[in-house]
């Protein structure tokens, strides 16, 4: 647990690190993700390894961590209000938008067919 | 009592908790799409910050210690794609086409629609990042002119959208890869989107975190190009 939670963290640290150095248009975790997954590649590590255990742990319950942000949009209510016929449309229409675009995309773009991947 | 409502213990039980009830809620209604935990527990807390008229900055402040794990939970996406390695060689052209076409897409209609429906170009660029992860969303909001506080708001609306809707909508557009369902999912709504894909398969969790990744890099990278295009 302790092993898995210092590499998350540690990698996190990098990635701020490298962003920061670099003014790189990404967040540093996302950096620490990639840095993460180059590390696993090298490692391999076995099945139980803290790093693996503590990450699906943390995963798990991933929608809680975003319960703060969620609920802080009751501070912005009147804002949206405001504006809730184009916010609503533009948001939902948009939203559909790019999810059909992008999964269309990566279907036509497969090598392998999407029948065989279905389970 | 006022001091219980400026303590990071209270907010922080009643974030838990709220997500409690969600969970519940949750496996009660079998699993349905509208009561995902993130949802429910929301409305609950919201509810409650109105209620007892709580400001929502103490709150956020209080729950600082919960929003924390959101950077080592990101970087644990890690984990899910290393798993599915073996399937990420033959989807590099595929991601690598349709992650910036998503964004070019994602943020041109938000623009053109909010301006079709009277929305002023204030509007417009704070509508456009939203479906980059929120750090991104709020920091391109920031240097394109948008209002920086209701872009994070619609940003985690985008996200929310997704975790309800994203998988039933996904299979109406007849869209049934797991791959090519997690990709569009975190394209489009970002990590609360990928934990609803985490949560229905494990393939489509780990390119839904991908995809988040590779979405916060490509809206950077087009927003600003988009923006002076259509403005």
């Amino acid at each position: 647990m302790i092993a898995g939670l210092t590499w998350l963290l540690g990698c996190q640290l990098v990635g701020e690190v490298v962003v920061r150095a670099t003014g790189a248009p990404v967040p540093g975790p996302v950096v620490g993700m990639v840095l993460l997954f180059a590390v696993l590649l090298v490692r391999r590590p076995v099945d139980d390894a803290g790093v693996l255990r503590t990450s699906d742990a943390l995963l798990r319950h991933l929608q809680l961590l975003f319960v703060p942000a969620g609920a802080g949009v009751v501070g912005y209510l009147s804002l949206i209000r405001d504006d809730a016929l184009p916010i609503t449309v533009a948001l939902v229409g948009s939203w559909v938008l790019g999810l059909a675009v992008v999964g269309w995309t990566v279907t036509l773009l497969s090598r392998t067919p999407a029948g065989r991947e279905r389970r | 009592m006022s001091w219980l409502l400026e303590s990071p213990l209270f907010f922080l039980v009643l974030t838990l908790v709220a997500y409690q009830v969600g969970r519940a809620v949750h496996a009660r209604t079998g699993g349905h799409a509208v009561a995902q935990p993130v949802l429910v527990a929301v409305v609950l807390v919201g509810a409650t910050l109105l209620i007892l008229d709580v400001d929502v900055a103490d709150y956020l402040d209080g729950t600082e210690l919960l929003s924390f794990w959101l950077g080592p939970a990101t970087v644990a996406l890690a984990v899910p794609l290393y798993r599915q390695a073996s399937r990420l060689r033959s989807l590099v052209i595929p991601l690598l086409v349709a992650v910036p076409l998503g964004a070019v897409v994602s943020v041109g209609s938000a623009v053109l629609l909010a301006r079709v429906l009277g929305g002023d170009e204030l509007l417009e660029r704070t509508l456009a990042p939203k479906a980059a992860t929120t750090p991104v969303s709020i920091a391109l909001s920031e240097t394109n002119g948008g209002l920086p506080e209701l872009t994070a708001a619609l940003t985690i609306v985008a996200g929310i959208l997704g975790a309800v809707a994203g998988p039933a909508v996904l299979t109406l557009l007849r869209i049934r890869a797991r791959t090519a369902r997690g990709i569009a999912l975190g394209s489009v709504s970002h990590g609360i989107g990928t934990s609803r894909a985490l949560a229905e398969d494990r393939t489509e969790g780990a390119f839904s975190g991908l995809a988040m990744g590779l979405t916060a890099l490509a809206t950077s990278l087009v927003l600003p190009l988009v923006l002076a295009l259509l403005l």
